[in-house]
């Protein structure tokens, strides 16, 4: 018995995420008596494989072959499902990223495996039910999963268990999984990544603006203060529908849900929809010249005031604070 | 072009989520049901498809029969017909197969789902339908053209996207950039009526999960508030009460 994870890796470096799913898998492992198995697939550095044995991973397969270095959710599912057999793993770990939510759904399939997905605290074990809890109705309600097959499959939402270091030794071995040609079909043509941005799914702080910013011109200071804090950048729905930003920046019920450690809310009244897809942040953050805007009832922190006066403030505190 | 559309019958965005039952069902009092507004953008796509005879649109849904107000929607948003499997979800595995079985007797060139439904926030069906039916899938597309066999897919990355290409059939899951969503007009509207919607009843399945309890977040505390003037109070309760900076 064993609980697998699958680790992600972005040009061959881990994301933290692949850090956060192996100290989950590695915490439910401490529970129970198992070993905690990493899958890494792609171009990734010995150096950087044993790191993940400072997270709990006893061992380490490592799938690493040209044909591999893009992600092809069919052929990397073939894959985790081979290994997961192989070590008889009962759990399979992944991360709900982008990536992860391709593939756990291919992965649980072919295992025949129940699946969590979007899980945000540890599992609780009751034989051999696990009982985990994921997010549900956007951000709206939380709701209590039980898995109940044999085999278990959780994908774990990014930013929602802490990295914990672990101790022990860990082993890497090259691993190399039996691959249908079939599996391949998909062909990834290009990638491109807006490198100067931070990844708006994983991002510890959000700086958010909405149509109280009046127009795409002024998003500047949005990006400076971004930039300060070391965040990403995101709107509400109005913006992105109006062309001001891209769809890809939409925070909501019907965009991206994210669970920073601090969400800074911009101009934005605060919309049920647009709260659903928030009220996962740790602390809230609401800057709206609308004493009444809604978003102050779910606030942490509020200033009553126009953007386009606190903003640029907001910024040289920040600034003399951090002393740059 | 043979198009499947997977449709979920939600509750509208502006509900309030409450439960019944010790917290073990959701109360439906009051609430209004929609079209799950990503799987809206996929039945946008087909009909533009479809569009000028070029391909006939299905949806299909899982659920009993309030959920024909739902689909009637779809079929005057320009959907051709419909099918309803007569069961009540009991998990995604579940819904897949049902539409997996269906699609694997009807040969199907293109199946479009949402990306995730706003209800229990699944992002599975569409993964495991086409594992089931051994085709490729892309969960989370964000631009989509077919031309022949072949899709052209964008697909959002974290920092990014990427550029697919895979073969037909295939299941494309899709979000906001599809396509634009499609509102019924009063022809589409009157026609819905005439077009037919069959319901077929489920093929028996294992049970793998099911949702134990629900719970609704704790209220926050009371907000507090800073003097626009003293943005240095904001910064400083950030770095010392909250301790995100």
């Amino acid at each position: 018995m064993s609980i697998l994870v699958y680790v992600e890796n972005t040009d061959g470096k881990f994301k933290k995420s692949a850090f956060e799913v192996v100290s989950y898998a590695n915490a439910i492992a401490e529970q129970s008596g198992t070993e905690v198995i990493a899958l890494s697939i792609g171009n990734v550095e010995e150096s950087q494989l044993s790191v993940l044995g400072k997270y709990g991973a006893s061992k380490v397969l490592n799938v690493n072959t040209e044909q591999l270095k893009s992600f092809v959710n069919q052929a990397y599912a073939a894959i985790i499902v081979d290994a997961a057999k192989s070590s008889s793993a009962s759990i399979v770990v992944l991360s709900n990223s982008f990536s992860g939510k391709g593939l756990a759904p291919r992965v649980a399939a072919k295992l025949e495996a129940g699946l969590a997905d979007g899980a945000i605290e540890l599992p609780t074990v009751n034989g051999e039910t696990l009982q985990v809890k994921t997010g549900a109705f956007s951000g709206k309600a939380f709701a209590y999963v039980a898995l109940t097959s044999a085999v278990k499959v959780i994908a774990v939402n990014p930013n929602s268990f802490e990295v914990k270091e672990a101790e022990g030794t860990v082993t890497i071995e090259p691993y190399s999984p039996s691959i249908d040609t079939s599996d391949f079909s998909t062909i990834v043509k290009d990638i491109i990544r807006a490198t100067d941005k931070i990844s708006l799914p994983e991002a510890e702080i959000v700086v958010s603006a909405g149509r109280g910013l009046k127009g795409p011109e002024n998003w500047g200071m949005i990006e400076e203060l971004a930039h300060v804090l070391g965040a990403a950048t995101a709107c509400s729905k109005p913006v992105s529908d109006a062309g001001w930003r891209p769809h890809s920046e939409h925070v909501g019920q019907t965009g991206i849900a994210v669970s920073p450690n601090l969400y800074i809310a911009i101009g934005i009244s605060g919309a049920i929809q647009h709260l659903a897809g928030v009220s996962a942040s740790k602390t809230i953050v609401v800057i709206n010249k609308d004493p009444e805007a809604p978003f102050f009832k779910v606030a942490d922190y509020g200033i009553v005031g126009d953007a386009f006066d606190v903003i640029p403030k907001l910024i040289t505190a920040l600034k003399a604070y951090k002393g740059i | 072009m043979k198009i499947l559309v997977c449709i979920s019958n939600v509750p509208d965005t502006t509900s309030k989520i409450t439960f019944t039952n010790d917290n073990t069902a959701f109360n439906n009092a009051g609430v209004q049901y929609i079209v799950n507004p990503y799987d809206e953008i996929a039945l946008s796509k087909a009909i533009d498809l479809a569009e000028g005879g070029k391909g006939t649109v299905t949806v299909i849904t899982v659920g009993d029969s309030s959920t024909e107000a739902t689909i009637r929607k779809a079929l005057a948003t320009g959907a051709d017909n419909a099918i309803r499997v007569n069961a009540l979800p009991r998990d995604a595995w579940f819904v897949a197969n049902q539409i997996a079985h269906y699609a694997k007797d009807n040969s199907f060139d293109l199946i479009l789902t949402g990306r995730e439904s706003i209800d229990y926030n699944g992002t599975q069906v569409g993964s495991l339908v086409a594992t089931i039916l051994n085709i490729p899938s892309v969960s989370i597309s964000k631009k989509l053209d077919i031309d022949g066999n072949s899709a052209t897919v964008e697909r959002e990355i974290e920092g990014g996207k990427e550029v697919l290409t895979l073969n037909l059939p295939a299941v494309i899951g899709t979000a906001e950039g599809v396509a634009e969503t499609k509102i019924p007009n009063m022809r589409g509207i009157m026609t819905a009526r005439t077009k037919p919607l069959d319901v077929i009843e489920p093929i028996e399945v294992a049970q793998l999960s099911h949702i134990v309890k629900f719970e609704t977040p704790a209220p926050r505390g009371a907000v507090t508030l800073v003097d626009a003037g003293d943005v240095e109070k904001l910064v400083s309760l950030l770095h010392e009460k909250a301790k995100v900076i």
